[in-house]
């Protein structure tokens, strides 16, 4: 067990294009970091150069107390869980996990016990003599885990280890790798594009873009204080709604409501050319709402109505002018359910599950104005009471 | 992908009828019905039969015949006979080229998968500079005609004191040089299939680039390797022209030389019977050898073929 | 446990922080190479001393005159090799060459689709038919001459009778006149060579997708519809593959017609021309030019082929 330091570090190819940009993070023993970002972020990339698997251009890696950057991969004792779980299709379960072990020589009993002791913990007693081809798909995922968790290793690096499961697997194994990271303790680096594993794993959460750190912090630093609007866009689901608008003294001017604005904040926001504001869409409710008093109150034709049960969810536009920002619009061209198709705003509120609202209703609706997050369109940076949380802007 | 990984699809499209529905008859109208279709296949396939076996069989059929039988052009032996294999393996020269054709074509097969299964690996997994060019010159190698190699070779070999050599000897490099692009054509497609993912794991367990080679890679390519190891056999056991040009005498002839000069020297008549016979014991290996390892042959013959 | 603070913009503090190196190149691309140069070292070499070298040494030879009587004696000779060929036997054993390997190749690609489209559509006697067609492509090429020399063997084989009686070719000894020659030539290496390009093909059929011919069949196409409108378009990379395969092979074709006529009536092809003059008329000087221009007019198509079907040969070189 061991912390890892990331001092630096860039990875630039051949050619010359750079897959992680001047990357600093450093991960404290026993924590469970998660690297997030859209595909070609740079976070599989970073997650492979702590391995070893990919060469570190400029920068130190640091592992423990010492820099790594010229150890082999298995020199470095960290353990790594493969999207396609790697597993060697010519060897049976046990011998999968005992490899690395097999590898460095240890005798033959504590081989055993180890990997039995793994095979116990993950429920696989009872296929230890199969191969990897007479697995399911969750029985191949524990023998992957199996075979990171038998090297007590200093660290685990985790690439995508959940995307290759069917849905209600996925949230299931989840779990149960919260609970086994919780159990060991052990340092973990997972890579993932699911903001919602992002959010549900990590001790902290760093998000990547072009290979660049955007902002590393707790899941609800995340949440409610995002660095930049990409973070903003891509943490949450149903996204966060951004809408243009002006401050005006007190007030700033959203298409459907006037807000009213923290007097901390007024002094910020007037400098700012074009002003964008996010709004989570559960900072909505329908007017009349228990703890709603005061909040600004508008009028809006619901397009379309989704009632999940457990909430209901409804869209609607508010017209006026439509929102230009470059992550914005990077956003929508790599992460799915960030699309935009241009014209009206469009925006997704998260109302109480007994809703009775309707297609075509024109729905009373108010917003929590306290809630509302300013940035700057143009340079994507939040505008808030508190900056320090932001790392790296556009 | 190379067809070698390809899963077969779903049984025949063109014999099978229509789905239900309109279609159907729409269709049964305008083509031939079913049982005429399956027929004319069924008739084709007998012809591919017939054509492909049938000069297999003239041959066995002649090597069974013997004296004035031979000059009667019949299709089966009145009184078969086993006098010409009799003959053939008596003849002291036929037994000298089979022993040296054994000795080429293995020395040439092990030397072959040596040597080229590491320069394939490298080509299929390792990074490094002008990669696409080397293994087009590789390829392009393949491509030679054998006399622009043969016919230096005959004067260098002959300045070099290798002409001739016993067992075959001198003929081993030379068919390297065409065994060698084979095999690396072959094993690189093979090597490519193998998930760098499996490979990576392994250095991350400990494992060295020697270690990862030898538990991992070639485990997983043992069929890659078979495969490459037949071709190579038959080529080199089929190899000719430098078998020819290179040797003279019985003592370093191979099997295809010796098979020749049965005909080339003494007139084509007088031994027909016999050089049937030994045609007949030469291809019985190979024919034995093709059946058993028919789908690595075809995935070694297709590999690289069908690029998507 | 409880998440640190939001890190901050300057780089962590590492556990006593040396000095800060800059630009390192990792040992693991170096070896990596390094690697790479080991494996690939013995096969280039190899194939450099044993092909490359040789073929710049038949030029060499080519240019010079060497006496039958003296070993070893030779003197420079220009172009008076070259002039001797192209006098001599090269134009005849071009043409014979050129006719053999387009009469062939077409051949054994229409007979290669043919019975690749059987194989494919026979899906019970599917094994028991790759089996079969491997059964030519697996005897020895003299081994195939001899057979079809039996075959055709006026008295010996059963052939000239056959044909005499469906009324071809009555009296005439089929290895030994010019044209006839040259047809069982070809049919000889069409029989050993179209199973060959069947199962090219026959992989190539097998990536058509099944769904794109359902899909062909719900919109109404009918067999020959579905074979010209789908088949055909989609395996065109599978038979250019197998063209190009079979051309370079068939132009520098040597062991059949050797053991079969050994190049007479007509059927002396390139390679035989320059075997001769080396060996049996010790020629060494005739005999290197010879196999010079056989190796530049494969190289000659191997050009065309690479300049009008790059594309695909490009896209084969890479994976």
């Amino acid at each position: 067990m061991a912390r890892i330091v990331l001092d630096n570090v860039t990875k630039r190819y051949p050619d010359g294009t750079e897959g992680v940009k001047d990357l600093s993070l450093q991960i404290e023993d026993g924590e469970f970091m998660i690297l997030v970002g859209p595909s070609g972020c740079g976070k599989s990339t970073a997650l492979r150069m702590i391995a070893g698997l990919e060469e570190i251009s400029e920068g130190d890696l640091w592992i423990g107390d010492e820099i790594v950057n010229d150890l082999d991969p298995g020199e470095r004792d960290i353990a790594m869980v493969f999207q396609s779980y790697a597993l060697y299709p010519h060897m049976t379960v046990r011998d999968n996990m005992g490899f690395s072990l097999k590898l460095a020589k240890v005798p033959k009993e504590e081989l055993t016990k180890r990997v039995e002791e793994a095979a116990r913990i993950l429920g696989l007693q009872d296929h230890l003599d199969r191969k990897p081809a007479n697995l399911s798909g969750g029985q191949r995922q524990r023998v992957a885990m199996g075979r990171a968790i038998v090297r007590k290793p200093r660290a685990f690096l985790m690439d995508e280890p959940l995307s290759n499961l069917d849905a209600k697997l996925r949230v299931q194994t989840r779990a149960e790798l919260a609970r086994l990271q919780a159990r060991l303790s052990t340092t973990t680096v997972y890579v993932t594009h699911d903001q919602t594993e992002a959010m549900t794993l990590g001790d902290r959460v760093a998000v990547m873009r072009a290979g660049e750190l955007q902002q590393v912090g707790t899941p609800m630093e995340l949440y409610h204080e995002p660095a930049n609007l990409f973070v903003a866009g891509f943490i949450g689901s149903p996204a966060m709604n951004f809408l243009p608008a002006q401050a005006d003294g007190d007030v700033v001017h959203l298409p459907m409501v006037d807000a009213p604005v923290d007097e901390q904040l007024r002094s910020r926001l007037e400098g700012v050319a074009r002003l964008i504001v996010g709004i989570r869409p559960e900072h909505f409710q329908e007017r009349g709402a228990p703890g709603t008093d005061g909040w600004p109150t508008f009028e809006a034709e619901i397009d379309l109505v989704e009632s999940m049960g457990s909430e209901t969810v409804a869209y609607f536009s508010v017209g006026g002018d439509e929102v230009h920002a470059d992550l914005l619009e990077e956003l929508s061209r790599e992460v799915e359910g960030n699309e935009r198709d241009g014209g009206d705003n469009r925006v997704t509120a998260r109302l109480e599950p007994d809703s009775a609202l309707r297609r075509r209703d024109t729905a009373k609706l108010v917003v929590d104005a306290s809630k509302l997050v300013y940035f700057d369109a143009d340079s994507g940076a939040r505008i808030g009471v508190d900056t320090a949380s932001a790392v790296a802007t556009a | 992908m190379s067809a070698a990984s390809t899963p077969r699809s779903t049984s025949g499209t063109i014999t099978q009828a229509g789905a239900p529905s309109k279609v159907r008859a729409r269709s049964r109208r305008r083509t031939m019905p079913a049982p005429v279709q399956r027929g004319l296949l069924w008739l084709s396939v007998a012809a591919i039969v017939v054509f492909c076996l049938f000069p297999i069989y003239w041959i066995v059929n002649t090597s069974l015949k013997s004296g004035a039988q031979l000059s009667s052009g019949a299709l089966w032996p009145d009184d078969p006979t086993l006098r010409n294999y009799r003959s053939v393996l008596q003849d002291g020269d036929f037994l000298l080229a089979l022993r040296n054709s054994a000795i080429v074509a293995t020395t040439t097969t092990v030397l072959s998968i040596l040597v080229g299964s590491f320069a394939a690996y490298a080509l299929a997994r390792l990074r490094f500079p002008r990669k696409t060019l080397l293994l087009g010159i590789v390829l392009s190698i393949s491509t030679f005609p054998v006399i622009a190699i043969a016919a230096p070779l005959f004067k260098l070999w002959s300045d070099l004191g290798i002409y001739d050599a016993r067992f075959g000897l001198g003929l081993i490099i030379p068919n390297l040089v065409f065994s060698l692009p084979l095999t690396i054509f072959i094993l690189t497609s093979f090597f490519r299939e193998i998930p760098r993912e499996l490979e990576e794991a392994a250095l991350v367990d400990g494992a060295t680039r020697m270690q990862t080679f030898t538990k991992v890679v070639f485990p997983l390519a043992a069929p890659g390797l078979v495969t490459a190891a037949l071709l190579v056999f038959f080529f080199a056991w089929n190899e000719f022209l430098f078998a020819i040009t290179l040797t003279s005498t019985p003592e370093a002839r191979t099997v295809p030389a010796a098979i020749a000069f049965f005909t080339g020297s003494v007139k084509f008549e007088a031994p027909i019977g016999t050089i049937s016979a030994a045609s007949v014991i030469v291809m019985v290996p190979l024919v034995v050898l093709v059946l058993v390892f028919q789908k690595r042959i075809v995935a070694g013959l297709t590999a690289g073929a069908v690029k998507g | 446990m409880t998440s640190t603070p939001i890190a901050s913009a300057t780089g962590p503090a590492a556990p006593d922080t040396p000095p800060r190196r800059t630009s390192r190149t990792s040992s693991y691309g170096r070896s990596e190479r390094r690697l790479a140069a080991i494996l690939l070292a013995p096969s280039m070499l190899l194939i450099a001393l044993v092909a490359a070298y040789p073929i710049g040494y038949a030029v060499w030879l080519s240019l010079n005159e060497y006496s039958v009587r003296v070993p070893g004696l030779s003197r420079f000779a220009g172009t008076r090799n070259y002039e001797a060929a192209f006098s001599g036997g090269f134009w005849e054993a071009l043409f014979n060459t050129l006719v053999f390997t387009v009469a062939s190749v077409s051949l054994e690609l229409v007979l290669g689709l043919a019975m690749a489209l059987a194989m494919h559509s026979a899906f019970r006697g599917r094994g028991v038919l790759r089996a079969t067609v491997l059964v030519p492509w697996a005897t020895i090429t003299a081994v195939t001459a001899i057979t079809w020399r039996s075959i055709f063997e006026p008295g010996v084989g059963f052939a000239p009778q056959l044909l005499a009686k469906v009324g071809i070719g009555e009296d005439i000894v089929w290895l030994g006149e010019r044209g006839y020659a040259m047809s069982v030539l070809i049919l000889a290496d069409v029989w050993k060579t179209a199973p060959f390009m069947a199962l090219l093909l026959l992989a190539g059929l097998q990536v058509i997708p099944e769904d794109v011919y359902e899909a062909a069949r719900v919109d109404g196409a009918t067999v020959w519809q579905r074979f010209v409108r789908i088949t055909l378009p989609l395996l065109v990379p599978a038979i250019l593959v197998a063209l190009i395969f079979r051309t370079l092979d068939a132009l520098r074709i040597f062991d059949l017609p050797a053991v079969l006529t050994q190049g007479s009536n007509g059927t002396n092809v390139l390679s035989l021309l320059a075997y001769q003059e080396l060996t049996q008329n010790r020629l060494i000087g005739l005999g290197a030019a010879l196999s010079v221009l056989t190796f530049a007019v494969v190289m000659i198509v191997s050009f065309l082929y690479i300049r009008f079907v790059g594309g695909n040969i490009k896209s084969l070189a890479k994976d």
